[in-house]
C-alpha cells in the first residue's frame, strides 16, 4: 500500500520528482511518472539503497529487510524541532540508518543588513541571534566594536553587563533543559523552569522596556542606567530562581526513565569535540573545561568565584548536569556582582560614540550636531579587523568586523556556537532511534536564529 | 419473558454507561486543572455560563462546542472506509468493558435480586482482556488509514506496545485468580471482604503485591499514558495515530483514552483494592443495618473514592515522569515484567499447594 512510499537516494529525492498529489493535481510544469515501471499505485514502492550501511566490509548485505528503508522528515515544522530546521532521516524500523540535516529557513541575512546599517543601528539584530538570551548577544557585539574603538566602558556598565548577561545565560539554560526535557515527555519541568525565565524577563523589561528582543547594549556602554529598584529586583530573582532550579533537580535528575533516556544517548569524546568545534555547555559536558569567562576573562570575570563544571562522557546526561550547574554558578556571580555594583555613568564620555543626554541634545548647540552626526553617520570607527569572543548562551560567540573606517561596518561575521554544534548532526545520529533525536537536538541547544542567522 | 429483569437490565446498562461517559469531560477537567496545578499554574478557569465558571467545569463543554462544530476534515490521502472505521472500533470496547464491574453487592428488592453490574459474566475478566486486545484494532487502523507516516508509527509502536503488555496484564492478574478461585469479578470482590490475621482486609493488594506493581504498570502502558505514550509522543510522532483526525473523530479517540484510563482504574480498585468493599465493613451486616439501597449506595461511594483516587494517580504520574524509548518499552514488558509476573504466578502456586 501507501507506506512503501519510502525512499529515494538523497540525490534524486526533492528536487524533480515531486510527490504526486492524490487527485492527480500536479505543479504545472512538472511532469512525474512512477519510477517503478507497471507500479499502479502512485505512490508505488520505491526504493533507496543506502550502500554504506547495508553492506559490511566484505561488500555482503547484511540485513536483506534494510532496504525498505523509510523517510521520514522531521522538520522545518516539528514539535521537536524549537526553531525551523529539518532533519531527513531514513529509518529501519525506528532506527535511524542515515540523517541529512538541511538548515537556512530561518535565514534573514543578519551578516548582509548589519553591513546596511550604522554600526549601533546592529543591536537589534543580534537580539535575534540566539533570541534565548538576547542581551549575551548584545555583549558580544559591543564587546566587538568597542575592541575596534580602543575604548573601555566604565565599571558600572561592565558589572550590569555581567548581570544581565548572567542572568540572560540562566533563561537560555532555562529554555534548553525545559525544551530538552519537554521532548522526552517530562512537560511539568518546563513550567517551573519557564516560570523563573518570567521573572527574569520582568527584570529585563523594566530595564530595557521590553522582554525578550531587549536591544540594552550599546557601543560604549548601555541604552540608559537601571532603574531605581534594579538591585532590589536582581536580590528578589537570586532568592526566587533557585527553588526553580532545584525543584526539577528533584524531580528529574535521578529519575530512572530520565537516566535511561539521556546516559549514553550521543556521546562525544573530548577529542571530538574540539575537532567540531563545539564550544559552550556542549564542549563541557564532553570534559573540556573551556569557557571564555576563565580562558579569556573580559569584565573582571577572573574577579569572581566561580568554576567550571564540566562532565565527563558529553553525553545527553552530562550537557544536562552541566547546564544545571552551570545556572548554580551563573547565580552566584550575579550575587557577588551586584554586591559590589559602583555608582557612575554606565556610557563613555564621548559624545562621538555615546549620544549625549537629552536636555544637552534639545538645549545646547554642541549637543545637537552631536546627536545629528551619530545618528545619520553613525560612530565612526577606525580601519581595521577585529576577533572579539565572548561566552554565549551555548558557546562561544565571536564576531568579526571588519571597518574601512566611517559609519559602517564593511563586513561582519558572527560565529555562531550552535553552528559548530550543529556540524556533526547527520553522522552522529546514525543508529540512534527516532525518539533519541528529540534528546539530542534538545540538548545541543540548536537555536534557528543563530544557526541560519 | 421477564420483561422486569430487562428493564432493569438496560436502565443499568443506561446508567453505567451514562456515568462513564459523563466521566470523561470531568477527567479532562481534572486532568487540566490537576496538571496546572501541580505545574504552578492555574488552568483553565475563565469559560463561564452567566458568571459561573464552576472553577472551569464549563470548559469541557465548551471543548465539546468546539469539537462538534470543527470541520470533520478526511485527508485526501486517507482510505476513507478505514479512516472512519478505526475510532469507532477504538470507542465501541473501550464503553463495553464496564459491564462485568460490580459497583456494589447485590441485593434484594421487593423479592427481585438484583446484581449491581451491568452484565455478570462467568467468563468476568477473561471479557475485560478479550475487549481490552480489541482496541489494538482503532489505533493500529488509525495509523495505517492515515496514510501518514507519523501516524503508520505511532500505531506500530501501539501495536508492539499493546500486545506485550496484554501479556503482562493477564499474568499478573493469574495469581490473583489463584487466591481467589474464580475469574468473576463479583466473586473476586466477595473474596476480598474477608480478613486476613483477623483485621488486615484481604485485598488483592496484601495477597499479591508483586502483581499489583505489575499490573499497574501494564495498565498505564494499555492506557497508552505517559511514562508508556510512545504511540502518540507528540515531541516525536507529532501525535501519533491520531495526528491525522479532526473534529469529533479526534475527540472519539481523545474519549476512548480517558474511557480505557477508567476501565484500567477500575480494574485495579476490583482487583486489589477490594471494589465496593468498605474496610472492615461486613456488606450482609451493613445491609442489614441500614437497609439494602443505602448500603449498596455507600458501596458505590466506597468504589467511587477508590476509584478517584487511581483516576488522580494516572494524572499525577503524567505529569511527573518522562516517557520510556522504545526499545526500554520492550526491555521493560519482556524482560521485567514477564518473567516477574511469570514467578509471581509460580510462587503464588506454591504457596497454595503448601497451605
Amino acid at each position: 500500500m501507501v507506506f512503501k512510499d519510502a525512499a529515494l537516494t538523497p540525490e534524486e529525492m526533492p528536487k524533480t520528482t515531486p510527490v504526486p498529489e492524490p487527485h492527480g493535481r500536479m505543479p504545472t510544469g512538472v511532469s512525474w511518472e512512477p519510477l517503478e515501471a507497471g507500479s499502479a499505485d502512485p505512490f508505488g514502492p520505491r526504493r533507496m539503497h543506502v550502500e554504506r550501511h547495508l553492506v559490511d566490509d566484505e561488500g555482503l548485505q547484511t540485513d536483506p529487510l534494510a532496504e525498505d528503508l523509510m523517510v521520514i522528515n522531521i522538520g522545518p515544522s516539528h514539535p521537536a524541532m524549537h526553531g525551523t530546521f529539518r532533519l531527513k532521516c531514513w529509518l529501519d524500523g525506528e532506527t535511524i540508518v542515515k540523517a541529512i540535516p538541511e538548515i537556512g529557513y530561518l535565514h534573514r541575512c543578519f551578516e548582509k543588513m548589519s553591513e546596511l546599517h550604522p554600526w549601533q543601528e546592529v543591536f537589534p539584530y543580534t537580539d535575534r541571534l540566539n533570541y534565548m538570551s538576547p542581551f549575551l548577544n548584545n555583549v558580544g557585539y559591543a564587546m566587538a566594536v568597542e575592541k575596534l574603538l580602543g575604548i573601555e566602558v566604565p565599571r558600572r556598565a561592565q558589572r550590569i553587563r555581567v548581570i544581565l548577561g548572567e542572568l540572560s545565560r540562566v533563561m537560555d539554560h532555562f529554555v534548553c533543559v525545559g525544551t530538552n526535557l519537554v521532548d522526552l515527555g517530562a512537560l511539568t519541568n518546563f513550567w517551573y523552569l519557564f516560570r523563573g525565565r518570567e521573572e527574569i524577563y520582568s527584570l529585563l523589561e523594566h530595564v530595557s522596556g521590553a522582554r525578550m528582543m531587549v536591544a540594552y547594549g550599546r557601543i560604549g556602554g548601555l541604552m540608559r542606567d537601571v532603574h531605581a529598584g534594579f538591585e532590589d529586583e536582581v536580590r528578589a530573582l537570586l532568592k526566587s530562581l533557585p527553588r526553580y532550579i532545584d525543584d526539577v533537580d528533584k524531580l528529574i535528575t535521578n529519575n530512572r526513565i530520565f537516566i535511561d533516556r539521556a546516559r549514553g544517548v550521543h556521546p562525544i569524546s573530548a577529542a571530538d569535540a574540539i575537532d567540531w568545534g563545539w564550544t559552550g555547555p556542549c564542549l563541557r559536558a564532553a570534559g573540556v573545561p573551556y569557557d571564555v569567562r576563565k580562558a579569556h576573562p573580559y569584565y573582571e570575570y577572573d574577579q569572581f568565584d566561580w568554576q567550571i563544571p564540566i562532565g565527563t562522557a558529553g553525553d545527553v546526561y552530562d550537557r544536562y548536569l552541566v547546564r544545571m550547574e552551570e545556572m548554580r554558578q551563573s547565580l552566584s556571580i550575579v550575587e557577588q556582582a551586584i554586591g559590589d555594583l559602583p555608582d557612575g555613568p554606565v556610557n563613555v564620555d564621548d559624545w562621538t560614540i555615546s549620544p549625549p543626554p537629552k536636555d544637552q541634545v534639545y538645549n545646547t548647540i554642541e549637543g545637537m550636531v552631536a546627536h545629528f552626526k551619530l545618528t545619520f553617520e553613525g560612530v565612526q570607527v577606525p580601519a581595521g579587523e577585529v576577533y572579539s569572543y565572548t561566552e554565549g548562551g551555548n558557546g562561544e560567540l565571536g564576531f568579526y568586523l571588519v571597518s574601512e573606517g566611517g559609519g559602517h561596518p564593511y563586513r561582519i561575521h558572527c560565529r555562531a556556537p550552535c553552528f559548530a554544534i550543529y556540524q556533526n548532526i547527520g553522522p552522529s545520529l546514525e543508529g540512534c532511534m527516532l525518539s533519541d533525536i528529540v534528546a539530542i537536538v534538545g540538548s545541543l541547544n540548536v537555536i534557528a536564529g543563530e544557526l541560519d542567522r | 419473558m421477564d420483561w422486569t429483569g430487562v428493564g432493569i437490565s438496560l436502565l443499568k446498562a443506561f446508567l453505567v454507561f451514562f456515568g462513564v461517559v459523563n466521566t470523561v469531560p470531568v477527567l479532562v477537567w481534572a486532568e487540566r486543572r490537576g496538571s496546572a496545578f501541580i505545574q504552578h499554574r492555574l488552568g483553565p478557569n475563565r469559560v463561564n455560563i452567566g458568571g459561573f465558571t464552576l472553577l472551569g467545569l464549563v470548559q469541557p463543554l465548551a471543548d465539546v462546542v468546539k469539537f462538534v462544530w470543527k470541520e470533520d476534515y478526511v485527508p485526501a490521502h486517507a482510505n476513507r472506509a478505514f479512516y472512519v472505521l478505526a475510532p469507532v472500533l477504538l470507542l465501541v470496547p473501550a464503553a463495553m468493558t464496564f459491564a462485568v464491574i460490580p459497583f456494589a453487592d447485590d441485593i434484594v428488592v421487593a423479592g427481585r435480586q438484583i446484581t449491581m453490574q451491568v452484565a455478570d459474566l462467568n467468563i468476568g475478566i477473561l471479557y475485560v482482556f478479550a475487549l481490552a486486545s480489541l482496541s489494538v484494532y482503532g489505533i493500529v487502523l488509525a495509523g495505517w488509514a492515515s496514510n501518514n507516516k507519523y501516524s503508520l508509527l505511532g500505531g506500530i509502536r501501539s501495536s508492539a506496545q499493546m500486545i506485550s503488555y496484554e501479556l503482562a496484564l493477564g499474568l499478573s492478574v493469574v495469581g490473583i485468580l489463584m487466591i481467589y478461585g474464580s475469574v468473576q469479578l463479583d466473586d473476586i470482590v466477595h473474596g476480598q471482604g474477608e480478613h486476613l490475621f483477623g483485621f488486615l482486609p484481604k485485598w488483592g493488594v496484601v495477597t499479591q503485591p508483586l502483581a499489583f506493581i505489575l499490573f499497574l504498570a501494564a495498565v498505564f502502558a494499555e492506557s497508552n499514558r505517559l511514562p508508556f505514550d510512545l504511540p502518540e509522543a507528540e515531541n516525536e510522532l507529532v501525535v501519533g495515530y491520531h495526528t491525522e483526525y479532526s473534529a469529533m473523530k479526534f475527540a472519539i479517540f481523545f474519549m476512548a483514552e480517558y474511557m480505557a484510563m477508567v476501565t484500567g482504574a477500575m480494574l485495579i480498585v476490583t482487583l486489589f483494592f477490594g471494589g465496593w468493599q468498605i474496610p472492615w465493613v461486613e456488606s450482609a451486616e451493613l445491609q442489614a443495618a441500614v437497609g439494602a439501597i443505602p448500603a449498596a449506595l455507600l458501596q458505590l461511594g466506597s468504589f467511587s473514592a477508590k476509584l478517584l483516587f487511581f483516576l488522580w494517580l494516572f494524572i499525577w504520574v503524567r505529569w511527573t515522569l518522562p516517557r520510556f524509548r522504545y526499545d526500554q518499552l520492550m526491555r521493560l514488558g519482556w524482560k521485567m515484567i514477564l518473567p516477574l509476573a511469570l514467578a509471581n504466578v509460580f510462587v503464588t502456586g506454591l504457596v497454595l499447594y503448601f497451605t
